[in-house]
């Protein structure tokens, strides 16, 4: 199937205003009639059920935290881009839709991201007005600074919890409307199924974590706003309690899921300590500034204390490989360019998984006192964790799995292939293509839940009437029986093996062959070992208590064997596409120089699957990408 | 990088099953733990070995593991968060404590925190406090442009200080009369002092602080122990902003 | 109204009262000190002067100063039990860093200078635990009058080891009840930042140690036979 998105037609600049005066509204008495479901209550989510509760429709909205309060969007760090210009360097709407669908590797849709960059200086004035501390300047006005992948400063901050402070924005204006009671809030509630009624989103069930019990709500829309995927890796920046559980569950009731294989790795995280390890933790890449990342050349000196190995056995290798950006080449190159080292056996620190990012020049150029002052916190943050002092000894580095651009297929208007069902932020694939932008993420999540999706959902609810279904029909019943018999089974399985050792060993299989640089060979070999890791989390798994209570290894338990079916998905979706792009890079597709090698004639299109059932091929359905205002062209930074 | 030597502890760990079990003591030993181990990790271990042995893990909240989502909330000897400075028991090590050494956990207590499961509390009265009033009522859209407000460094700083509480509770789990002043006067400071909240601070503290009040929290009594507990540092002079705001709301 | 009823609110009553009675406190040190001569007269001037106010500013004065200290008792009480509950269950192992024993015992501290209260009026004031010595019944000649001789019942008192041992206990009890309460009162108005707040304390602890030596030097002199009626 040709998928279409449904885009504006006609000058981008005009598309979006275009479209939402073409789009249908619901009359303002109208709309306490309809009942809208928002899943996750991150950026996205929280921004959406807040605007979607004060244009007056009833929504209730879920999260699986303690309080909408704690979504992951909670840890971004860097900042969030907007188009402003303040600073008077050049920047435009049309330079950060430029940036972002080069940044993306021309893999992301013209119009999406033109509305996106519209919209950015929206959120700026949403979020002060809402009290976000955002950095300021001596005279008192917004502060910016700059980030990768733009010449232009175009990204406020808020210190180095810029995701904290929009997401408490976010937060408050939603707990404005629950105490208004136009938004009702469900926490700890985790979403397991997606209730699809004649082939219309009609609600959820979902599991009350605190009682186990099964609980159903139905509506004219559902929307989520359930994050990204990466916990598939087992070890990444994602909160614990990330999944693909939501997302997954309505692509097993027909919504497609687009590009799973485009995933980012950040390149300075801190790396793995243990077996043990539960997470990692990034660190801002702006940190590749001032530090010189090497590893040593001989393999015998890797147990070496660093200071013991002289300048002359040092491999400087981003300043070999790429003299021209050196320390700060993108955060692919980086990335993979790490893991090669340590694959040949030079890699530092425990596992030999981890290189030197070291501080040593800089200090001795610029004294520590300046050091300090630019990675202060950072530093202080690195020796809580390793006891390291990153002022004495380099710090090590390693990538870790941090984002996913790939998500539900989604048109212009947020809403999948299934009516009734719209995604938002992370959990859609639509505009960052195979690579996000840093400072992007935060900018996408509230873009589509305070500025898009108002908008949008009004023209599908048009056409509906309010109302239609309610959880007495037999689709909720079953709904509900199909997720009580999974519970069931994975609580009377009584193996050997914990939830944690099965995610920890798929997080294996995925990271070796499925991660930072992955081949026919890896890929096959995925393909071939997650079925097996599948059949034997299904007989062999161990979950004690019951489904009646607050039970954590059954709620892991649900997520992980989700993983180990979407994991597969995300295996043969980077199998299929025969380039290497962004996010996603395919050894045997690359440029002599390491950079990743598009293939246009052939790839340029959005890869959408179709489930077909466990263990079976899913089968892909395509959107052809079409570049209109921005002219396909070589991704390069040098 | 030093080297892993193994540690072996003693826990004795709060366990309760529900919200109306009364609760008790449990002792169990932590083997194998290496100073890299976070506080959670070693959590996991234990875990792990009560799962392979048929009983029951224990249960707490975590979710970022990075120490910003504000999730994990447990009591460590008596500290919450266990005592270090500026650090959530997330990002806690095993480094600061010795092979042998006991180690009491316990959950938040605090009449407004009922302990849901071993060391999960339900701390919705937190929400409750911020739906009293914890925001400006602005509107989706409609706002003026973001540079129309200007606002000194000193108090965008001021600001961000007060905002950086992660809503833990460490600060009510620390207090001896379970109080959330500093919870609440972080963001009516954060609030008040921003000109974006200033048309609304008078309704506002008096509504946050009459539905901490009904929440069951406790009254402040100046220990300070709130912001030693506070894994964000935030500092008591909230708190006396909040009862200036207070103060002045009265006469408004 | 919201200032009787509400958590901060009532602290600020307890604040308010709280510092009308450590004004009143200084001013009856700087009264008391009179004991050590600066006054002509001595204390029986001072203590004289103050009895030849009109009889209803006296009272209006006492009814004050009795509001002050039921109100003060009232919503300390009231608060305290309200706090006690505020942690049903405490922890196994008490760690405290910045409470001090000061902080965590201001209901018995305040309790104890309650009973002082009550046993200092009766001593002094109505003159009924040892009438033997009450000024009111010994006279003696001041200027152009005779006047109570609050000297000698004072000289008399003090003494006694025990009656000035209650005192000097009293003391460190006003001194530990002072030490958090006056901080606590710039706290509670809201009248500190981060850079004052841990001077207040010290000042505050300041404030409370000289009211302390101030006080006990009248029984220490007295029973230490330095100050003599």
């Amino acid at each position: 199937m040709i998928l279409d998105g449904k885009c504006p037609t006609g000058p981008i600049e005009k598309s979006w205003d275009k479209h939402r005066f073409d789009l249908k509204l619901v009359n303002p008495a109208n709309k306490r009639k309809y009942n809208i479901i928002v899943v996750g209550t991150g950026l996205a989510g929280g921004a959406a059920a807040a605007s979607l509760g004060e244009l007056g429709y009833n929504v209730q909205a879920f999260c699986y935290q303690d309080s909408p309060r704690r979504a992951h969007s909670i840890a971004a760090q860097g900042g969030i881009n907007a188009a402003k210009n303040y600073p008077s360097d050049g920047d435009s709407i049309l330079r950060l839709m430029y940036d972002t669908i080069k940044g993306g590797d021309f893999r992301a849709r013209e119009a999406d991201v033109w509305r996106l960059s519209q919209v950015s200086n929206n959120i700026i004035d949403q979020c002060v007005a809402q009290g976000v501390p955002f950095g300021r300047d001596y005279a008192g006005y917004l502060d910016n600074r700059s980030f990768g992948g733009a010449q232009v400063s175009r990204t406020f901050y808020s210190r180095g919890e810029t995701g904290q402070q929009l997401l408490l924005g976010a937060y408050s204006a939603l707990s404005r409307q629950i105490k208004l009671g136009s938004v009702k809030m469900y926490n700890r509630r985790e979403m397991l199924d997606l209730v699809v009624v004649d082939g219309v989103a009609r609600g959820i069930t979902c599991r009350n974590l605190i009682t186990g019990a099964l609980e159903s709500y139905a509506a004219d829309a559902v929307c989520l706003c359930t994050g990204g995927y990466v916990n598939v890796f087992y070890l990444s920046t994602n909160a614990k309690g990330c999944s693909v559980t939501a997302t997954w569950k309505a692509a097993k009731k027909g919504a497609f899921f687009a590009n799973p294989c485009y995933t980012q790795i950040h390149p300075t995280c801190i790396p793995q300590a243990g077996e043990y390890q539960s997470k990692l933790t990034l660190m801002s890449e702006s940190l590749r500034n001032d530090g010189r990342i090497w590893v040593p050349k001989k393999k015998e000196d890797v147990n070496k204390r660093p200071e013991q190995i002289p300048e002359e056995d040092r491999d400087y290798y981003l300043e070999r490989k790429y003299p021209s950006f050196g320390n700060l080449a993108p955060r692919d190159i980086s990335s993979r360019s790490a893991k090669e080292q340590c694959d040949e056996g030079r890699g530092v620190g425990p596992g030999g998984r981890g290189v030197y990012l070291d501080y040593a020049d800089s200090i001795k150029r610029l004294s520590e006192k300046v050091i300090c002052e630019r990675y202060g916190n950072l530093f202080e943050m690195y020796e809580r964790i390793t006891d390291d002092n990153a002022y004495k000894t380099p710090m090590r580095i390693y990538p870790a799995p941090h984002y996913a651009m790939g998500g539900l297929w989604v048109d212009y208007n947020l809403m999948s292939n299934v009516p009734g069902l719209f995604v938002l932020g992370e959990a859609n694939f639509s505009v960052h293509g195979a690579n996000r932008l840093g400072a992007s993420a935060l900018m996408q999540g509230l873009s589509d839940g305070y500025f898009v999706i108002p908008y949008t959902i009004g023209g599908y609810l048009a056409t509906v009437k309010p109302g239609g279904t309610n959880t007495d029909h037999a689709e909720f019943k079953k709904s509900a029986e199909d997720v009580n018999s999974t519970t069931n089974k994975l609580l009377n399985i009584n193996g050997k093996k914990t939830v944690t050792e099965f995610h920890r060993d798929l997080g294996k299989i995925m990271w070796n062959n499925v991660g930072m640089a992955r081949s026919k060979e890896s890929l096959t070999e995925a393909i071939k070992q997650i079925p097996v890791l599948r059949d034997e989390f299904w007989k062999n798994l161990k979950v004690t208590g019951t489904g009646a209570e607050l039970n954590q290894q059954l709620e892991n338990a649900g997520r992980v064997a989700d993983f180990l079916e979407f994991g597969e998905l995300m295996a043969r979706d980077s199998l299929h596409r025969e380039e290497s792009c962004g996010g996603h890079f395919r050894v045997e597709h690359q440029l002599p120089d390491g950079e990743a090698m598009r293939n246009d004639a052939d790839f340029s299109y959005v890869g959408a699957w179709e489930f077909k059932g466990v263990g079976k091929e899913p089968e892909l359905h395509k959107e052809p990408l079409k570049f209109e205002t921005i002219h396909l062209a070589v991704r390069s930074y040098k | 990088m030093s080297e892993h030597k193994t540690m072996t502890l003693t826990l004795i760990v709060w366990r309760q099953k529900n919200a109306n079990d009364p609760g008790k003591f449990e002792t169990y030993t932590a083997k194998h733990i290496t100073e890299h181990h976070s506080f959670l990790e070693m959590l996991d271990v234990v875990n792990e070995d009560l799962i392979n042995t048929g009983k029951e893990p224990i249960v707490f909240d975590h979710d970022c593991r990075e120490g910003i989502c504000g999730m994990c909330s447990q009591v460590i000897n008596g500290a919450p968060h266990g005592g270090q400075d500026r650090t959530t028991v997330c990002q806690l090590h095993m480094r600061k404590f010795k092979d042998g050494d006991t180690i009491y956990i316990e959950p938040w207590r605090a009449r407004a925190f009922p302990i849901v499961k071993d060391l999960i509390v339900d701390r919705a009265a937190l929400d409750t406090i911020i739906q009293a009033g914890g925001y400006t009522s602005c509107h989706t859209g409609g706002v003026p442009d973001g540079n129309t407000i200007m606002i000194p460094k000193p108090i965008a700083e001021e600001a961000t200080d007060a905002a950086e509480c992660i809503g833990c509770g460490a600060c009510v789990a620390g207090c001896p009369n379970g109080a959330a002043m500093l919870f609440t006067g972080a963001k009516v400071s954060q609030l008040a002092l921003l000109p974006q909240g200033r048309p609304e601070a008078a309704a506002r503290v008096k509504n946050m602080t009459e539905a901490m009040k009904e929440c069951g929290f406790g009254n402040c009594t100046n220990h300070y122990e709130c912001q030693v507990a506070c894994p964000k540092g935030v500092n008591v002079k909230f708190i006396a902003r909040m009862n200036r705001e207070f103060l002045k709301a009265q006469f408004a | 109204m919201q200032l009787l009823t509400s958590s901060i609110g009532r602290k600020i009553v307890m604040a308010i009262t709280g510092q009308a009675m450590v004004l009143f406190a200084v001013v009856h040190l700087l009264g008391n000190s009179s004991i050590f001569g600066w006054l002509n007269g001595g204390i029986n001037a001072y203590a004289e002067h103050l009895h030849s106010l009109p009889l209803p500013i006296i009272i209006a004065f006492r009814l004050v100063m009795l509001a002050l200290v039921c109100i003060h008792i009232w919503f300390g009480i009231q608060l305290t039990i309200e706090n006690r509950g505020g942690r049903p269950r405490q922890y196994a192992v008490k760690s405290v860093q910045k409470a001090t024993f000061a902080s965590e015992n201001m209901i018995w501290t305040g309790c104890l200078l309650g009973l002082f209260l009550v046993y200092h009026l009766l001593h002094f004031t109505f003159q009924v635990t040892n009438p033997e010595t009450a000024a009111l019944q010994h006279l003696v000649p001041l200027h152009d009058q005779m006047v109570p001789n609050v000297l000698g019942m004072v000289v008399a008192g003090f003494s006694n080891f025990f009656v000035a041992f209650i005192y000097a206990l009293a003391l460190v009890v006003l001194f530990l009840h002072l030490s958090h309460g006056i901080q606590s009162f710039f706290q509670t108005m809201g009248w500190s930042c981060d850079k004052s707040q841990p001077i207040i304390v010290k000042l505050g602890t300041l404030v409370a140690l000289v009211m302390f030596l101030g006080y006990v030097t009248i029984p220490l002199t007295i029973f230490a036979g330095i100050l003599k009626g």
